[in-house]
């Protein structure tokens, strides 16, 4: 297992993970810094993540959208607040339009990844994700789900016809 | 009669977001979910006047994440236990996309360093 907690606050509206791998820092940043090497984990297998834009510079876009079963194509973006490759990125994540453009009406998030050096080698990954609001949650959420479920139900057919 | 009479959808999410940016009102949110606190009690809490504690209560009262309640001379505060366990279940349901997504981060790294390999 790779998750070591996962802690929620529902009060302060923010969601913890952390998460260790024997992999040095450098590695494990390479999946955030080469978008092709990003998609093949943010998105699940029957909902692909492809990253059209990935300019990891603070003010930085990062333009993806995902390909769902139906064929529809969620967009999504990042904006970067702060990069300190290999250990600290902080971005804003949002909802696009079809075209890709940030949906204003939309509300975002904001991620915060921490990749530290750990004690006897490997790396340790915090990821802190604060929401705005509890309706701004349960619209990201209700979107972001989509995915998720995609996933589940995934996992789960394939047990079946195993 | 100070029971709140607004629908949570009519709230504004800036609203919540501006309620729960302070330390303090989270603290309130979270002990007042417990058990209620007249205003005074919580004042005696927080290293400042009743009068700004009384000024937190209400941002939070706006929010909906907290009701009050007036009993003599004393003004009592509960917190909204449904909205934060709203809160709560959304954030179980964001936890699963965020359990799968470290698994696959896992394993890519997995497939470079294999488990036992020396390094």
């Amino acid at each position: 297992m790779s998750v070591t907690s996962i802690e929620k606050d529902p009060v302060a509206l923010t969601m913890t993970v952390t998460a260790e791998f024997d992999a040095p820092v450098e590695r494990a940043w390479q999946l955030w810094a080469d978008p092709r090497q990003l998609e093949r984990w943010w998105g699940p297998p029957t909902y692909p993540a492809t990253f059209v834009d990935h300019d990891l510079r603070p003010g930085g876009h990062v333009g993806y959208y995902m390909t769902g079963p139906e064929g529809d194509k969620p967009h999504g973006w990042w904006r970067i607040l702060s990069v300190d490759a290999p250990h600290r990125l902080q971005f804003e994540d949002g909802f696009a339009d079809d075209a890709g453009q940030p949906d204003p009406k939309m509300p975002t998030m904001t991620m915060r990844v921490t990749l530290e050096d750990r004690s006897g080698g490997g790396t340790t990954m915090v990821i802190v994700t604060t929401f705005p609001s509890t309706e701004a949650m349960e619209q990201l959420i209700a979107m972001g789900m989509e995915e998720g479920m995609a996933g589940a139900l995934g996992q789960i057919d394939a047990i079946l016809t195993a | 009669m100070v029971v709140d009479q607004v629908r949570p959808e009519q709230v504004e999410p800036d609203r919540v977001f501006h309620a729960l940016a302070d330390g303090t009102r989270r603290d309130i949110v979270t002990r007042t979910m417990q058990r209620e606190y007249s205003v005074s009690a919580l004042a005696r809490l927080y290293p400042m006047s009743f009068a700004a504690v009384q000024k937190h209560v209400a941002v939070l009262e706006g929010a909906q994440l907290v009701s009050k309640r007036r009993q003599g001379r004393e003004q009592l505060v509960t917190g909204n236990v449904a909205t934060v366990r709203h809160a709560a279940r959304l954030l179980d349901q964001f936890e699963t996309v965020w359990r799968s997504r470290i698994e696959r981060f896992g394993e890519i790294l997995a497939d470079d360093f294999p488990e036992g390999a020396p390094s």
